[in-house]
Parts: C-alpha cells; sequence; structure tokens
C-alpha cells in the first residue's frame, strides 16, 4: 500500500467517524447534569434515571463531583442541572443569578462514624461535643477536603464547635475525594469520618453487612442533608437547556419519582427520604 | 488477597456475559484513542520526518522542547483541555466538554510529541551512506525520500505502540476532560479509578485485565505485520 493511499483511507475513516459523531449528537434531547458524588455513589440514579428516561424520552447523562465544582460547572454553562446538598451555597447561588429554580426533593442526614473502638469516646455524644473530644484525643478524622456539600456542612460543625477548622492538624486528614473513597480511607487507617447515611448504608452493604465502621454520633437537627435540584438562570447561560432541566425537576417532584426514591433501599433501610412539596 | 483470584474470574464474566457498562468502557476506551492515534499519527508522522531529515536553524532547540513535552503530565493536558472547550473557554461554543472528542484532543496533545520525538529520532538515525549510495546511483529528491520512509517502516510502528500505550493508559485526561460519565465517557481507566475508589477491587482488577487483553491484541496484530 502506498503511503498516499494509506492516508487517504486514514482520512476516509476520520470522516466517517467524525460524521457519525455529529449525527449521534444531533438535535436528540439530551440533558447534562453536575451532581454530588453520594447520589451516584448509592447507586440512587443508576435506579432512577432509566424510569425518567423512559417516561420523558429525555437523556440525561450526569458527572457527579463535590456539590461545590457542582455549583461551578453550572456558573460556567458546562452543564444544563444540578443535584446537589448545600442549602445556604445554593441560596447564595440564585441570589448572584447563576441559579433559578430550587426544588428540594429528598433528604437523609449527615452521622459521624468511626472504629467500633472509638479511641475518642465520641459515640453518644452530641455533635459539638463529640468534636471537642476528637480534637482532645487528636484521634484520625478523615475529611472531605474538596469543598463539597458534605465538606461544607463539616466545617460548619466544627465552627460551631469553638474548635476552628484542624486545617493544618496531623490528625485531620483531607482526602480530596468522594464519599465513598473517604469512608475506605477512614476504614483503613481506623479513622473517623462524616458521612451522609445514604453513603454509609451503601458502603454497610458492599462490606457484607458486617462494617467496621459505625454510626456513633447521629440525631442532631443540625444534620439534616436537604438535596435539591437547581436549574440555571437563563440570563448567565444562554446555552443551557433550561426547560428539559425544568422537566427534570418537575419529575423528581413527582409522585411517581418520589415513591420511587422512598423504594430505593439497601439491606433493608432507606437511604434517602423523599420531601417534594 | 482473594479479591485478586475473584478479579480474574469476574473478568472473564464482565465479558462473557456482555456486560453494558464494562462493553460501553470498551468501547470509549476504543474510540477515543482510535481519534487521537490517527490524528497524532496523521500530523507527527510529517513532523517527525521533517524533523528528522532536512537541517534548518534551531533545530536543536525544537527537539529539546519536543524531548521535554515526552513527559506532559496528563492532569496538566486534562486541565489545559477543560479549559479550552469549557463553555467559557475559547473553544466552548463547541460543547466539546464531557464528550470523547473531548478527550481525543487532550490525547492527541499527549500522543504527538511521542510520535514525533521518535520519528525524528528513528530518521536521524538512517545510514548516511544510504543517501550517498541512491545520489549515486541517480536517484531524485523524492525517491530519496520515498526509500527513507521504506526503510524506517518498522521504526514509525515502535512510535505508533509507544503512543498508543500511553493514550490507552492515561488517565488524567480522560476523568478532567470526560467526567467519568456512565455509558458515555467512562473509559477503562476511569471506571478502575472508580471501582478502586468505591473500594470494589474486583470490579477494578477486572476492567484492568480487560485494558492489557487490548493492548495485547493489538501488539499481536502489530506484530504479525510486521512479519509480513
Amino acid at each position: 500500500m502506498t503511503v498516499k493511499k494509506m492516508t487517504s483511507g486514514l482520512l476516509a475513516v476520520m470522516l466517517v467517524l467524525a460524521l457519525a459523531t455529529f449525527a449521534a449528537a444531533g438535535d436528540k434531547k439530551e440533558l447534562m447534569m453536575a451532581t454530588t458524588t453520594s447520589t451516584d455513589n448509592t447507586g440512587l440514579l443508576d435506579y432512577l434515571i432509566p424510569h425518567f428516561e423512559k417516561e420523558t424520552g429525555i437523556t440525561l447523562k450526569w458527572t457527579s463531583t463535590g456539590t461545590g465544582k457542582a455549583l461551578k460547572l453550572g456558573q460556567n454553562c458546562d452543564v444544563d442541572v444540578l443535584l446537589v446538598h448545600a442549602p445556604p451555597a445554593e441560596k447564595t447561588y440564585i441570589e448572584k443569578g447563576y441559579g433559578k429554580e430550587r426544588r428540594e426533593v429528598m433528604y437523609n442526614d449527615f452521622v459521624i462514624i468511626g472504629p467500633k473502638a472509638d479511641p475518642a469516646s465520641i459515640s453518644g455524644k452530641t455533635i459539638s461535643e463529640a468534636l471537642t473530644a476528637v480534637k482532645t484525643e487528636g484521634a484520625l478524622f478523615m475529611s472531605r477536603g474538596d469543598d463539597s456539600g458534605t465538606n461544607k456542612k463539616e466545617k460548619l460543625l466544627w465552627k460551631n464547635a469553638g474548635t476552628g477548622l484542624p486545617d493544618k492538624e496531623a490528625w485531620y486528614v483531607q482526602t480530596g475525594q468522594g464519599m465513598l473513597a473517604t469512608i475506605n480511607v477512614a476504614q483503613e487507617r481506623n479513622g473517623y469520618t462524616m458521612t451522609d447515611r445514604g453513603t454509609y448504608i451503601k458502603y454497610q452493604d458492599q462490606q457484607g453487612g458486617k462494617a467496621p465502621l459505625t454510626v456513633l454520633v447521629e440525631g442532631d437537627d443540625i444534620l439534616l442533608n436537604q438535596y435539591s435540584v437547581l436549574t440555571l438562570n437563563p440570563k448567565n447561560c444562554a446555552s443551557a437547556k433550561h426547560d428539559l432541566a425544568l422537566a427534570f425537576s418537575n419529575w423528581m417532584a413527582s409522585e411517581s419519582a418520589q415513591k420511587r426514591i422512598a423504594d430505593f433501599r439497601l439491606l433493608g433501610q432507606k437511604l434517602f427520604i423523599p420531601n417534594a412539596k | 488477597m482473594e479479591y485478586l483470584a475473584s478479579g480474574f474470574i469476574k473478568a472473564v464474566e464482565l465479558l462473557v456475559r456482555g456486560d453494558a457498562s464494562t462493553w460501553s468502557a470498551v468501547s470509549a476506551t476504543l474510540q477515543a484513542s482510535t481519534w487521537s492515534m490517527m490524528v497524532s499519527l496523521l500530523t507527527g508522522l510529517p513532523c517527525g520526518f521533517a524533523l528528522g531529515y532536512f537541517d534548518f536553524r534551531f533545530k536543536r532547540q525544537v527537539r529539546t522542547v519536543l524531548d521535554t513535552l515526552l513527559a506532559l503530565p496528563t492532569v496538566c493536558v486534562g486541565l489545559l483541555v477543560y479549559a479550552l472547550i469549557s463553555s467559557r473557554g475559547p473553544m466552548g461554543e463547541f460543547g466539546m466538554l464531557f464528550t470523547l472528542p473531548g478527550i481525543a484532543i487532550g490525547q492527541t496533545i499527549l500522543a504527538f510529541p511521542i510520535v514525533t520525538a521518535i520519528t525524528a529520532s528513528i530518521v536521524e538515525n538512517i545510514d548516511h551512506d544510504l543517501k550517498l549510495t541512491l545520489v549515486s546511483l541517480g536517484a531524485g529528491k523524492k525517491d530519496i525520500i520515498a526509500t527513507c520512509l521504506w526503510e524506517v517502516r518498522y521504526g514509525i510502528l515502535a512510535a505508533a505502540v509507544t503512543a498508543y500505550g500511553r493514550v490507552l493508559t492515561e488517565v488524567g485526561i480522560s476523568m478532567m476532560v470526560g467526567g467519568n460519565i456512565k455509558y458515555h465517557t467512562r473509559t477503562i481507566t476511569t471506571a478502575i479509578a472508580l471501582e478502586t475508589n468505591k473500594g470494589m477491587f474486583a470490579d477494578g482488577i477486572a476492567l484492568g485485565i480487560v485494558l492489557m487483553a487490548i493492548a495485547f491484541g493489538v501488539n499481536l496484530s502489530l506484530s504479525f505485520l510486521r512479519k509480513r
């Protein structure tokens, strides 16, 4: 085969591939979502989204990252819709003109988990007492450290406990990774961490119900973890598909989707509790 | 330890059963790497040949820059491409963030210096006597270039294989630019990173084995090509 023939052959193949890509990307109804690691890691979206696609004919693609980065992706118009869990940050987001409609769709709660031996004896304490004990004992604590919704809440809790953010302490480990990854780091290093209950149940499920880390602190009002769908402000992002985003928001709040969220269980436990109004 | 063995069994199981997410990761990996290899070969081979064959000013400096680019970290390429194709970036209007073509752009930037540098080295090392012999036989400039090209065909193959190895196994670009979207931009390497993060080692190992199988298949077919 001559070089010329080979080159033209390659060019032809490339052209076909390029055309195929463009054809596939045509005017199909497609929605791009940025979401938190908890909705993805738990398997909720894998379970829920096929129903959404079947009922509405909209293809939903999602990338899972921390809430902080998800909000940033929306601000830069790289996605069309957000499913996040940091209410104060979400409200500021709307005030700044990046987001438009915010719809609360479900919640669970944050818990502090740690080794059964509980080296800092935090079991049963209030959240502020527990964090103070962790600090005094210098017990290993894994933080997401990624400005995610969970991380934002955790930082707030340190502030409330009056200990200040232990940013540079040797016992404060910032993983910079997703929730399930961070729980696994905590397990490997026998440390404490804060997680949403959904991801914790998923972790328990993966460990065959015999997880070495157990829930030690729970039940405070401040530990409520609210998830909301946020549409983007067309004034900031004209390119974002606002109508499809609204369709998704409405669907998530619909009776059938809410029932499906309630039915999503692992080890017989609910991971998320629907609460759309 | 048992997850090493179970990973191996799972790999076979995933492939045989035709697991949708595994096959979509295989397909995403192949698509992105094929596009990037084609573009980097089409641009890198002529550049590498010119760089090795002709003498010009600043040739040494160009080589130094090129050799430095061989050490290009994938996360830097990822960052660069991300900034370029994000909606707010200079190429934002094409909407290529979180797509396979976006990943392919990054991988092309990764592969181009490898193809160019290796090709240039090989062309530089063509026996000087060959050119002299050709000239003395009365060959024209075109014939000399064509003969040189034919002489270095196996070297070019080596350049392609090396670049393909890097493209196939990179994870930084795919993760940052592709966003690890299931059924769309989740490649084998980003899937492995995810499974490891989730603590699902067996699944990760299974995918690793699949990746090695692809690399083996490519090299096997190339070695047939070399024999003929």
